[in-house]
């Protein structure tokens, strides 16, 4: 039993490695020194209070929250309008458009990234909250597309036609019938979508000119050392609100593969 | 004004910089690649093949956490660990060997990247592993096999494509990547050399010719991943 012994703290390590990282970012939030070194010699929760009156943190927590709930709002009807097109009918070119929609995630972030910023530079329309919103729904839009028609795969049309035969009309069938069965789809798709626009960094810095993120924030603080308490608190917050939304998510799908993740 | 050149490629295949750039980041990519396979493994397999239901249920939770949670947190993570004074620098002291802690260097980056990527490696090595049937095991004893030679003859053939498809994530993914070599690394990756000829240089086109080079490898990559039967293990 030696081999199973070895087994079990090969995984052990594994997961270690895993989450030694998050941990110590979590208590050097705690830490009351400016400086940081480690081992920590005294703790103190100061610096969360700092973090929530420093003003441009909370303009960059106001403008990730705006971009998340944009991206995701934009994904949720495209997202879910490509999904029923691409499992319902057939049509030309239809293999294309399910490959297409799962190319932006693929794609490594610079590669969209600056396309995204070409495109944005000779419409002329301006860097703003939009363009973000506009660069994140491109890969949110993947997580509700393959999230519902997962579901859609799973479940039978036969239900709607039986709706249609007892006399529901279009809008019927669909508010009493389809949204039930695509309902908890909808929101694990959206719930991952907001998880990934919210910590989402590379693409953002192509689209966002000179409006600041939660991630752009971090990103523009990570090499000033007098910023680094904040820079810790502001880390944590960005761990606890994209990592509950994929837990729900998780669990309303009642899924393992959420869909792909990127960077 | 509008007109077609490949000057920008003439320049990206005679200067040797560039050259140099690109093994380097290929070479890291690859030794992540490998490292990850090589710890992914043990966590996939205990979880696939070994764990009981909810221990299964609540370690893909834990891997798929830390895949979702912030990329730059991560990084910055690894930055207060790595910099000097901190964790890395405590624990080489402390068993004697001040020196060896790695720094920012092309060893931290090594590090960072196989951290980032490890929950891609997993994931896809969990789902080839439990797709392998009782009965080929069961087989595989049958006929007289010791427990190794099944897991060498057996489970790893099988698992091998499930191993390729998530080296397409650790290999893509460090390809792409300029944030980390910027703050962990102390040297130039392919992603970096992009950034700047956008920004900082704002040669646009130089930047592009430049993107060729990573989609190329990968879509050599992904040809090779498919013969492989990578595809059907995704």
């Amino acid at each position: 039993m030696t081999g199973r012994w070895a087994l079990r703290i090969a995984t052990l390590l594994g997961f270690a490695f895993l989450y030694i990282p998050i941990g110590v970012i979590v208590l050097y939030a705690f830490n009351a020194q400016r400086v940081q070194a480690w081992p920590i010699q005294s703790f103190s929760t100061e610096w969360f209070s700092a973090a929530l009156d420093n003003e441009s943190v909370r303009g960059a927590l106001l403008l990730s929250l705006e971009v998340g709930a944009g991206a995701t709002l934009v994904a949720l009807v495209l997202g879910s309008l490509a999904a029923f097109a691409v499992q319902r009918y057939r049509f030309f070119g239809r293999e294309t458009v399910s490959f297409a929609l799962v190319l932006p995630i693929a794609l490594p972030g610079i590669v969209t990234g600056m396309a995204l910023n070409s495109s944005i530079n000779a419409t002329g329309i301006g860097f703003t909250t939009l363009t973000i919103i506009i660069g994140h729904a491109t890969f949110c839009i993947v997580v509700v597309y393959n999230n519902v028609i997962a579901r859609l795969r799973r479940s039978s049309r036969t239900i709607e036609e039986a709706s249609m035969d007892l006399g529901a009309d279009a809008w019927q069938t669909f508010r009493h019938v389809t949204l039930p069965v695509i309902r908890s789809a909808l929101i694990a798709g959206g719930l991952l979508a907001f998880a990934l626009s919210f910590d989402e960094i590379i693409v953002t810095t192509f689209t966002a000119g000179t409006e600041q993120t939660l991630p752009i924030w971090i990103l523009s603080n990570l090499a000033r050392p007098n910023q680094r308490p904040i820079v810790n608190v502001v880390a944590v917050a960005l761990i606890v609100l994209s990592a509950a939304p994929v837990y729900l998510a998780s669990r309303l799908s009642g899924s393992t593969g959420v869909g792909g993740s990127r960077t | 004004m509008r007109s077609f050149t490949l000057q920008n490629f003439v320049t990206l295949a005679t200067d040797p910089v560039y050259g140099t750039i690109a093994l380097r980041t290929l070479g890291i990519a690859a030794l992540v690649t490998v490292t990850d396979a090589t710890i992914a493994f043990p966590i996939a397999y205990y979880m696939a093949r070994v764990a009981g239901g909810r221990t299964r249920a609540l370690l893909l939770m834990a891997v798929l956490l830390p895949l979702w949670s912030s990329y730059l947190v991560r990084v910055y993570a690894w930055r207060a660990i790595l910099s000097p004074g901190g964790l890395f620098d405590w624990a080489f002291g402390l068993v004697g060997l001040p020196n060896l802690s790695p720094g920012f260097s092309d060893v931290s980056m090594w590090i960072v990247f196989s951290y980032l990527w490890l929950p891609y490696m997993i994931l896809p090595i969990f789902a080839g592993l439990e797709r392998i049937p009782n009965s080929l095991i069961s087989a595989s004893e049958d006929l007289g096999a010791a427990p190794f030679t099944t897991f060498r003859r057996v489970i790893l053939p099988l698992a091998f494509p499930a191993v390729v498809a998530g080296s397409i994530f650790t290999f893509s993914l460090t390809l792409g990547d300029y944030i980390t070599p910027k703050y962990i690394g102390n040297s130039q990756f392919l992603g970096n050399v992009i950034y700047d000829s956008q920004g900082v240089a704002g040669n646009i086109p130089f930047a592009a010719a430049f993107a060729v080079v990573p989609v190329v490898i990968m879509a050599i990559y992904l040809l090779a991943a498919r013969r492989l039967g990578a595809f059907d293990a995704l």
